[in-house]
């Protein structure tokens, strides 16, 4: 099933940051987005994942089908590695957790809490949680962040073997992925200042 | 559902979780009441059901901050938001957990803090009813307060006042139903408040706490 995004204007902090924007994404497609910083790519990210409503236009195809990777990777740094994950899993419904240790090569930290890992490494388990959601649709937030070359890499791989399998992934992110995914540059959708049209005349 | 609760409980216990803090405070604040008072047997008794009773409260409401706060803080509640679990969903099971690692343990050491404080023999058993009906009720009380202040920097402090006088009605007939077992009086009256109360809290404030997470979660 395809996401369609039309005609949809978003907000942060109540001013509208993104206007006019429209784009669909197909099973099997990566969508690269760009933009300056604070033109609004993690409050779209977080729009289009359902944590804030849109100001206006639709969005379909995107309920209960989406998982989301913020900034911040959501670990406990008491649980070990594969208790975060085991965790993540049981609440998407899922209980393979093993690919998802071998993709990001986190076998060797497994039984390590989350707390003693480093930011990389800490990254690389935040984005194996990806695949232990089952959801089709990915929503990475500078997924790159702290990874080093290898790691960067067994990401792409991730992500392309999603792809294979049907899945899409919107994803923002400044570096080179290799992938050959679409690029949406969101820098023409910057919202226009607003006239202030709701004046009112007998104010005066 | 039970995935969310047994890591909250996990977390609870392990290092820095915050479990015992609750149960330290009213081991603070019981040891320390004859002390201030006095050792007048007779004052203590008269006294003993409303001390347990605050302190338990008390309690209560020092692990409150952390209830949400840590989820929000490490992007976690981002996460559970848009996992198929609803929202009422996961502040019920936060509400459990904290009840489960801080009201629990609170109920069962009531009544060995009740020997210090010369608490009427007939009293033991009511004030472990009441504190067992009315501390769900702070802690779904409580899991609303750190709905409405997550992600607030330094929201304890209003957490702790938006929460206060959402218990006052629980500490009143909590307080009431202990002071007239251990007086031998009837306490079927402020018992059925209690526990409406109780049941009234369970029933519709997860809906509030999820309201309000929406909204600040945007």
């Amino acid at each position: 099933m395809t996401l369609t995004v039309t005609d949809l204007a978003i907000t942060r902090g109540g001013i509208a940051v993104l206007e006019g924007l429209s784009f669909s994404l197909k099973p099997g497609q990566a969508l690269i987005l760009r933009g300056p910083n604070g033109i609004g790519k993690t409050t779209l990210l977080r729009t289009l994942a359902g944590l804030q409503p849109p100001l206006s236009g639709t969005i379909d195809g995107a309920e209960d089908r989406i998982a989301y990777a913020s900034h911040s990777d959501g670990l406990k740094p008491t649980l070990t590695v594969v208790e975060n994950l085991t965790f993540w899993a049981s609440v998407f419904g899922t209980d393979d957790i093993q690919s998802a240790l071998d993709a990001y090569e986190l076998n060797e930290l497994s039984d390590r809490h989350a707390g003693n890992l480093s930011a990389g490494q800490k990254r690389r388990l935040g984005l194996a949680r990806m695949l232990v959601t089952g959801r089709p649709i990915w929503m990475l937030d500078e997924p790159t962040v702290s990874l080093d070359k290898d790691a960067v890499q067994m990401f792409a791989d991730a992500v392309r073997a999603h792809l294979g399998q049907g899945g899409s992934a919107l994803i923002a992110t400044h570096i080179d992925l290799g992938l050959d995914g679409a690029v949406l540059d969101v820098g023409p959708n910057k919202a226009k200042p607003k006239p202030i049209d709701d004046f009112d005349g007998g104010f005066l | 559902m039970i995935a969310l609760l047994l890591r909250d409980l996990k977390l609870a216990f392990r290092a820095g979780g915050g479990f015992g803090l609750g149960l330290a405070f009213f081991l603070i604040v019981t040891v320390l009441v004859p002390f201030s008072v006095g050792p007048q047997s007779s004052l203590l008794s008269t006294i003993a059901p409303g001390v347990l009773w605050l302190g338990a409260l008390l309690a209560c409401l020092l692990s409150l901050d952390r209830l949400l706060a840590l989820d929000w803080e490490d992007g976690s509640l981002d996460l559970l938001a848009t996992a198929p679990l609803p929202l009422e969903a996961v502040v019920s099971i936060k509400a459990l957990a904290h009840w489960l690692t801080t009201g629990l343990p609170l109920v069962l050491a009531a009544p060995f803090l009740g020997v210090l404080l010369n608490l009427p023999v007939p009293g033991f058993f009511w004030l472990v009813i009441s504190l067992l009906i009315g501390t769900p009720a702070m802690s779904v009380i409580g899991t609303f307060g750190a709905a409405l202040t997550v992600g607030l920097k330094r929201g304890g402090l209003l957490l702790s006042l938006l929460v206060l006088p959402l218990y006052v009605p629980t500490l009143i007939f909590g307080a009431e139903v202990a002071r007239r077992g251990a007086t031998g009086m009837e306490t079927q009256t402020p018992l059925l408040m209690l526990a409406g109360i109780t049941a009234a809290t369970i029933a519709l404030l997860p809906f509030a706490s999820a309201a309000v997470l929406r909204i600040n979660l945007r």
